[in-house]
């Protein structure tokens, strides 16, 4: 860790590091997005055969991760917001973290069956 | 230090008095007559101020991309040409995907600008990297509102 660094460990720490790496992973994933996106002005068929592969048991098993680190990081982004400024934020950011990774859960598992269920369908038939 | 260093003798003095006033210590950062007109403007405070505000309007318009895309109407199968020929027939969910786009963007490079600045060390480095970054935000940003305003669902 170079020194005089701000952080040192704990919640505070990790959700950012987990919010840098989560930012990063997205953005990425745009720009990919935009271009397959684009393919609908080369011809219809271009088009649905990309999407053809967004459709397939392990393509499914990385939008459960879009999905995991998009969910983190627009609930974390809103506990910064709050930390930053209500006046009560940064005496609560813990307790906001742990609410954000309990949101984060139940809707992890309310996500399961719509992104992944077609995928288990493939796998294992129906 | 040498032994015969002793304090200078003034500790029992008043040295300063109303006609023999202390010399000003200016608070830090103070902006004053010697500061410079031209500093660097409040460019940073902007771009944290909009990485807040973008990201609580990208809540709403990500999730909700998110919940349409891969949650309603049999999740991702049902996505392909026509699909999306559906969507974009509606101005609502054009003007939905292009500030989702614009914003997203550049919140995202304005995020990586940051990130770059915080682990590029080399000042070259640090450049091309950001060169990099603000080429690829161009040309994504351009191509995607290229097409969604140019897309024709009778291309064939
Ligand atoms: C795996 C999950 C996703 C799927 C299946 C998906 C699917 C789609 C589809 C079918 C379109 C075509 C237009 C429409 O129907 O609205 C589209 C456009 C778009 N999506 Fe997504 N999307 C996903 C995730 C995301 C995420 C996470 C973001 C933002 C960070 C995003 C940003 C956009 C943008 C900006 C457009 C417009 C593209 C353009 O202007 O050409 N999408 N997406
Ligand atoms: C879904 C809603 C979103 C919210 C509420 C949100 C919120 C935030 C906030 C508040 C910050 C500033 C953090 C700080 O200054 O410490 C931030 C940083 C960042 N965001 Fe987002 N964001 C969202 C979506 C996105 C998307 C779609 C992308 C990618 C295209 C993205 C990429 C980034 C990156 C790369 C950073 C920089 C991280 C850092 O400097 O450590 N965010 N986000």
């Amino acid at each position: 860790m170079p020194a005089g660094t701000l952080y040192r460990g704990r919640e505070g720490m990790w959700s950012w590091v987990a919010h840098r790496v989560t930012g990063v992973l997205i953005f990425f994933f745009l720009f990919v997005h935009v271009l397959d996106t684009a393919l609908v002005r080369v011809s219809p068929e271009a088009y649905d055969e990309v999407v053809a592969t967004y459709k397939t048991p392990l393509v499914a098993l990385l939008e459960y991760g879009l999905v995991a680190a998009i969910l983190f990081h627009a609930l974390n982004g809103l506990r910064v917001v709050a930390v930053d400024f209500w006046s009560k934020g940064a005496r609560y950011q813990k307790q906001m973290l742990w609410t954000v990774m309990a949101v984060w859960f139940v809707l992890m598992v309310g996500a399961l069956y719509p992104v992944l269920g077609h995928a288990v369908r493939e796998v294992f038939g129906s | 230090m040498s032994a015969d260093t002793t304090a200078a003798k003034t500790d029992d003095v008043t040295l300063y008095d109303v006609d023999n006033p202390a010399p000003v210590i200016e608070a830090p950062r103070k902006r004053t007559k010697k500061t410079p007109k031209a500093t660097r403007g409040n460019f940073e405070m902007y771009g944290w101020l909009f990485m807040r505000l973008s990201g609580i309007v990208l809540v709403v318009l990500v999730l909700g991309h998110l919940l349409i895309q891969l949650v309603l109407d049999g999740g991702v199968s049902k996505i392909g040409f026509a699909f999306v020929a559906g969507r974009w027939a509606s101005p609502w969910w054009q003007a939905w995907d292009l500030v989702m786009l614009w914003l997203a963007m550049l919140h995202g490079a304005n995020g990586l600008r940051t990130i770059i600045n915080d682990y590029a060390e080399r000042d070259n480095t640090r450049f091309w990297l950001k060169m990099l970054l603000y080429t690829a935000t161009v040309f994504t940003v351009l191509l995607g509102t290229l097409v969604i305003f140019t897309f024709d669902p009778n291309i064939r």
